[in-house]
């Protein structure tokens, strides 16, 4: 199997790579549109700013190389972002795959406990709808760092509640995101990238 | 609801665990990849990898260091010490760290938070501040404690989060190594006039300790060494102890 891990300006994306090392599965980093086009999974990771990554990812014509895969595509945590139609980080429109907008998170005074933003640790997943995850990922913990969410939408396949309830994970079709990082979530996180190498064929 | 973390935090030496660890079931003790993944393995939230070498040799090993534990080890993990500029960060990151922490250098040279911020990202960039009580006030120390500073701890802690700190690493000089519970008065100031994440560290003694630091203190992360070395408690048990005490923890 091949799994492209597509190259972009964006943090530490050795980290997945490292982890599906885990599994024993070898993936590939790169940004050769042919090498991802035929790949049989394709992760899309990220860590950074939306609006200068989204005007990267136009820059080298990666934002219609995504847009178009029909294989099982995986975004993860900025990734995610930049799948859904807008952003509120530098107000930018985004991939529209997941009609879902992005926002900040802004604490709600008098609330019970003290919110900080970002929303930083281990918080626990539920209302799973996706083949990503499987009955015994309910309510179980992963790891997140963000300070702007997808609203929960149709294509909710996940939600965490951190101020408000979000999109922890989305799906629709052939791509699927997860705004938390599988690849630092222990066991739990490998269980998800596992399910997803493990995905039948659509 | 978001999990309070539990740290622990390892003291490395040309590439080894120092603090005399006990773990009487790992053949090599010293191995911090191998501890570091025994931690991880009974429930650890995060791991601290604080490097305290001096030479350049011990530097070396130390990067080699972290691209075996981001080869092994599934949960996010923070490397420290020496870091004083760009180019010892953009190491580290490329070696596989999550996040690196800063201490001194930061105090120093203020502005390397916030160039560690614009190059890598705020969740990047732990502050680590050590800090003791003097008659006027909490007085910001370097050199792990050993010199006094000017600076004073609310404002630089303050400081540092308008500068793009992700995250304070709060050090009791009073309390670390008394094993009397950790400085909870000061703790919950500083979770309440910041809004990014605390770790508390320094007085960790027995579980209570731990049940304190998150409902006094406020802390979102408690941070132990010897504690967890020595094995006076082990992981699993303080979970379940906290989750006993309503405490939402992983």
């Amino acid at each position: 199997m091949e799994v492209a891990i597509i190259k972009y300006n964006a943090g530490n994306i050795m980290s997945v790579e490292l982890a599906l090392k885990r599994l024993g599965v070898n993936a590939t980093i790169t940004a050769d549109p042919d090498f991802i086009r035929r790949a049989d999974r394709v992760i899309f990771p990220g860590v950074g700013e939306a609006s200068t990554t989204m005007a990267y990812l136009r820059e080298h014509k990666l934002d219609t190389l995504i847009t178009s895969l029909k294989q099982p595509v995986l975004g993860v945590c900025l990734g995610l972002q930049l799948m859904c139609s807008h952003s509120e980080e530098g107000d930018v429109d985004c991939l529209g795959i997941f009609p879902e907008k992005v926002k900040k998170f802004v604490p709600e005074p008098g609330q019970e406990n003290i919110t900080k933003v970002p929303h930083m640790g281990w918080n626990s997943i539920s209302n799973l709808k996706s083949d990503l995850f499987d009955a015994s990922l309910e309510n179980q913990y992963v790891y997140f760092v963000h300070s702007y969410y997808a609203a929960a939408g149709d294509d909710t396949a996940a939600v965490c509640n951190y101020i408000t309830p979000f999109s922890a994970a989305l799906q629709r079709d052939n791509f699927y995101a997860t705004q938390f990082h599988p690849e630092k979530s222990g066991p739990i996180g490998a269980r998800i990238l596992e399910n997803f190498i493990n995905l039948k064929a659509r | 609801m978001l999990a309070k973390r539990i740290i622990p935090c390892l003291d490395i030496k040309d590439g080894q665990t120092v603090k005399g660890v006990n773990f009487v079931n790992i053949q090599n003790v010293g191995d911090p990849v191998e501890l570091g993944a025994l931690y991880a393995e009974q429930g650890a939230d995060e791991l601290v990898f604080l490097d305290i070498t001096a030479t350049h040799e011990g530097r070396k090993t130390f990067v080699d260091l972290v691209k075996r534990i981001a080869r092994e080890i599934n949960i996010p993990f923070t490397v420290g010490g020496g870091i004083s500029e760009l180019e010892d960060a953009d190491k580290l990151l490329a070696a596989g760290a999550d996040k690196i922490s800063i201490n001194s250098s930061a105090v120093r040279n203020p502005s390397l938070i916030d160039d560690l911020a614009k190059n890598f990202g705020n969740q990047f960039v732990v502050v680590a501040i050590d800090a003791r009580k003097t008659p006027d006030h909490w007085a910001v120390t370097v050199n792990g404690g050993r010199i006094e500073t000017d600076k004073e701890l609310f404002s630089w802690a303050k400081e540092a989060e308008s500068r793009g700190a992700g995250e304070i690493l709060f050090t009791s000089m009073n309390h670390d190594g008394t094993k009397n519970g950790f400085a909870n008065e000061e703790l919950a100031q500083l979770s309440e006039s910041l809004s990014i994440p605390i770790i508390a560290s320094g007085g960790a003694g027995n579980m209570e300790h731990f049940v304190d630091v998150f409902t006094k203190g406020k802390a979102d992360a408690g941070l132990a060494a010897s504690i967890f070395h020595f094995r006076e408690i082990a992981i699993p048990d303080l979970k379940a102890y906290l989750r006993q005490q309503g405490i939402v923890v992983r």
